[in-house]
């Protein structure tokens, strides 16, 4: 067992781990945090995706000892105060969702893509998802999702 | 799918570090970013009884201006790296090659050294380290010694790096004002590339002085497609010279054969994709 201590979502927590623990288990199992989702688990699908020290990762590809001593934010630490955030506002308010599984991953991307290109084009959003894949195949209404949220017009 | 167990340590100096490789020896392996080694683990396909973890070891991060080289820490992240103003002054080519690195999350994770470490076949960063004459510096016990890229690539996923040493930093000669191009052909979004070109090249007033080009996926290992860069050298640019050099890409080379395409099919690859990247390279 190895001890780590990070802050989740804003809380400082503290445990002894396995050290092969991955850091989505640890978010699910152990914090009972399963707004973050695990996919394909072979990190292709970015559904497990979340910020480790203010930058998107995908937490199936990370184990949890490295997360010792970070900052990390998932899904379930996006809104304020009851407030959604404005890319999850999007989402909802563009349908950028079919069955959902792939939302969390996607919006975190999204937030994470927004930071560093707030106006980003439309291909330069498709290309700043492309970790990220939508089994429904609804990407569509994913790139206008973000458009919105970044005060572009939307597609058509 | 969760990895075999295994012990973990996380030194904070690369002294420490080689301290621990001497120690757990074959029993251990060591993980960068971790992006190509976790997925190894959580299929199984390896299962050490030591991870160390290099982490923690804030001198092997960093970029920095060393006169006549640009010298990339082994533990900065592709995403670092991609973004660095110093990078893409004097070795844009790495530049090129990490915007399209697989995605941006294992960007964000992933580490310079350890794919190059890693030294898979289809990986992004060893064509362009090649053609920029890169120096690989491995510590060991018994001090630091420097590795060239022509000597570093040994094999499928092998380097001159020992069982006892640990790749501190690349050291990127500095190629200013020289043109580049990754040019990468892949099937499926952010998956390796099938074949890709390294090309960077020097134009002095409408004649290439000196061209370098490397190709990925073409062999066992990263390799220099020398027989373009000799019939590129000291000729005017023009498109019919381009074509005829790119024409000669595949030249020695022995690219593996899989489902997504035989051998003959990247050997016509690259000659396509180095005509477009030396095109691309040159302002075309």
């Amino acid at each position: 067992m190895t001890r780590i201590s990070l802050s989740v979502d804003g809380a400082s927590v503290s445990d002894d781990v396995e050290p092969r623990m991955l850091l989505v288990q640890y978010l699910r199992e152990r914090l009972g945090k399963t707004g973050t989702v695990i996919g394909c688990d072979t990190s292709n699908c970015g559904a497990c995706t979340v910020h480790l020290n203010g930058t998107s990762v995908k937490s199936c590809n990370v184990l949890a000892v490295q997360a010792d001593g970070a900052e990390v934010t998932t899904i379930e630490g996006l809104a304020k105060d009851g407030k959604l955030h404005a890319v999850q506002e999007s989402f909802r308010e563009c349908h950028g969702l079919q069955c959902g599984f792939c939302t969390p991953g996607m919006i975190m991307q999204s937030v994470d893509l927004l930071k560093e290109n707030p106006t980003p084009s439309e291909e330069e959003i498709r290309l700043g998802l492309e970790g990220n894949l939508c089994r429904c195949t609804g990407y569509h209404n994913i790139v206008r999702a973000v458009q919105h949220a970044s005060g572009q017009a939307v597609n058509s | 799918m969760i990895p075999a167990a295994f012990d973990y340590v996380a030194p904070t100096t690369v002294e420490d570090a080689l301290a621990a490789l001497a120690q757990y020896g074959d029993e251990a392996k060591i993980i960068a970013g971790g992006q190509s080694l976790l997925p190894v683990l959580r299929m199984r396909l390896n299962a050490p009884e030591w991870i160390i973890d290099l982490g923690k070891i804030e001198s092997l991060r960093g970029i920095r201006d060393d006169g006549d080289a640009i010298v990339i820490g082994a533990m900065t992240p592709h995403s670092v790296v991609g973004s660095d103003p110093l990078v893409a002054e004097h070795a844009g080519l790495i530049s090129k090659a990490v915007e399209h690195l697989a995605d941006a999350q294992v960007r964000h994770r992933g580490t310079f050294g350890g794919a190059l470490a890693h030294a898979d076949p289809a990986g992004d960063l060893g064509a362009p380290a090649l053609a920029l004459g890169a120096q690989f510096v491995i510590a060991g016990s018994g001090g630091t010694r420097t590795v060239a890229a022509d000597d570093f690539f040994v094999d499928l996923f092998e380097t001159a790096i020992g069982e006892d040493e640990i790749l501190t930093e690349v050291r990127i000669p500095k190629h200013t004002g020289w043109g580049a191009c990754y040019e990468k052909f892949v099937r499926v979004a952010h998956q390796w590339p099938i074949v890709a070109v390294a090309a960077t090249v020097k134009v002095d007033g409408g004649t290439i002085s000196e061209a370098r080009i490397g190709l990925t996926n073409m062999g066992s290992t990263p390799i220099r497609a020398r027989a373009v860069e000799e019939a590129l050298a000291g000729q005017s640019l023009s498109e019919d010279v381009v074509r005829a050099a790119a024409a000669k890409a595949a030249d020695g080379a022995n690219p593996p054969s899989d489902l997504n395409g035989d051998a003959d099919y990247r050997r016509h690859l690259a000659t396509v994709l180095t005509r477009r990247a030396v095109v691309a390279a040159t302002g075309g």
